[in-house]
């Protein structure tokens, strides 16, 4: 078989840097984009500058793909923003910013993905959610609400894409300690923990082992599934 | 091939030649293809449509690849009145030509 090829968007730091390099241990093809540059770079890594909310540069990423390895075998939607703010403090700018990168950049992605994986009838999508989904998180109401669109978006998907051996499915972070939550206060955090039947913060490791499982060749009849982790469930 | 015409925009021919292999290729990777000719007149929605509606997304995303490959152009088919059969750029081989090129040229 051919080296699998791998895209993973929001590749320049926290877990997608981690699920990256971890691909790439296994001895995949990795591609991966970001808006500003990495500081890292690895041999059969290949980056792209771009904002996954911008069609044309998608679009040029894939057809670049495309051209150099004939094929995309697995796509993580990994590139994502957060905002905490109350929903009466919250400006419009924030909630376009959120829903085009979070909702309509996991959508173009996932788009020209699947333009190259049902040529050789085989595809693992793999989107992110959030614990903020299933514990309707105060503070976190627009962020929430671009990742309920996100899982939504995936389970149609996953029905649209079936026939094309492409399966398409979510898991669902709890916090984990990386930018993304560095600016939410220490008593919201143990909140949340507090509400998680398993009470501790995630690890990359943890996202990496459901994404594992998502992708495997075997799990050719998983799909449209939602994994939260730390015991949370009902997104 | 010379790298002027990798480079310049495909004529209206050109366009048309695509799109109808385009089809071509949906017709023969459904189950039972039929035997209809392919030509600018073809209808690809409605009811004297030869492909039903997952044959009309393999037919443009093949469209959409060909003139990726073949001439080094990059277009999103996509519209919102994709599936309207009165307003459909999708609607006959030829309506999909123009659309082809308009996108081309935009």
């Amino acid at each position: 078989m051919d080296k699998r090829v791998v895209l993973v968007t929001g590749s320049r730091k926290g877990i997608g840097r981690y699920l990256a390099e971890q691909f790439l241990q296994q001895g995949m093809i990795v591609e991966g984009c970001s808006r500003n540059a990495p500081e890292w770079n690895a041999a059969g890594y290949t980056h792209h500058l771009l904002d996954v909310a911008d069609e044309a540069a998608v679009k040029t990423m894939l057809a670049s793909i495309q051209k150099r390895h004939g094929r995309l075998d697995i796509l993580i939607n990994n590139a994502g923003v957060a905002s905490l703010n109350h929903s009466l403090l919250t400006p419009l700018s924030t909630v376009e910013k959120l829903m085009a990168t979070n909702f309509a950049g996991t959508f173009l992605v996932c788009r020209e993905a699947a333009k190259l994986m049902r040529k050789h009838k085989f595809g693992r999508i793999v989107n992110f959610s959030t614990v903020a989904v299933p514990l309707r998180l105060e503070g976190e109401a627009i962020y929430a609400a671009s990742k309920s669109a996100v899982t939504v978006y995936t389970q149609v998907l996953a029905r649209e894409l079936a026939e094309f051996g492409i399966t398409c499915n979510v898991v669902a972070p709890t916090p984990i300690d990386t930018d993304l939550i560095r600016g939410v206060p220490k008593d919201k955090l143990d909140l949340i923990l507090r509400q998680q039947p398993i009470k501790r913060l995630g690890r990359f490791e943890d996202v990496a082992n459901v994404i594992d499982f998502f992708i495997r060749p075997e799990s050719d009849f998983i799909t449209g599934q939602v994994i939260i982790l730390g015991g949370l469930h009902g997104h | 091939m010379s790298e002027l015409s990798l480079q310049s925009k495909p004529h209206r021919a050109a366009v048309a030649e695509i799109v109808i292999a385009g089809v071509r290729e949906a017709l023969a990777m459904a189950t039972e293809p039929p035997t209809t000719e392919v030509t600018e007149d073809t209808f690809l929605i409605g009811q004297s449509a030869v492909l039903d509606s997952m044959g009309l997304v393999t037919a443009i995303l093949e469209i959409e690849q060909r003139l990726a490959d073949e001439h080094d152009v990059t277009v999103v088919l996509a519209d919102e009145r994709a599936m309207s059969q009165k307003n459909s750029p999708f609607r006959s081989v030829r309506s999909l030509t123009d659309y082809v090129l308009q996108q081309i040229q935009a």
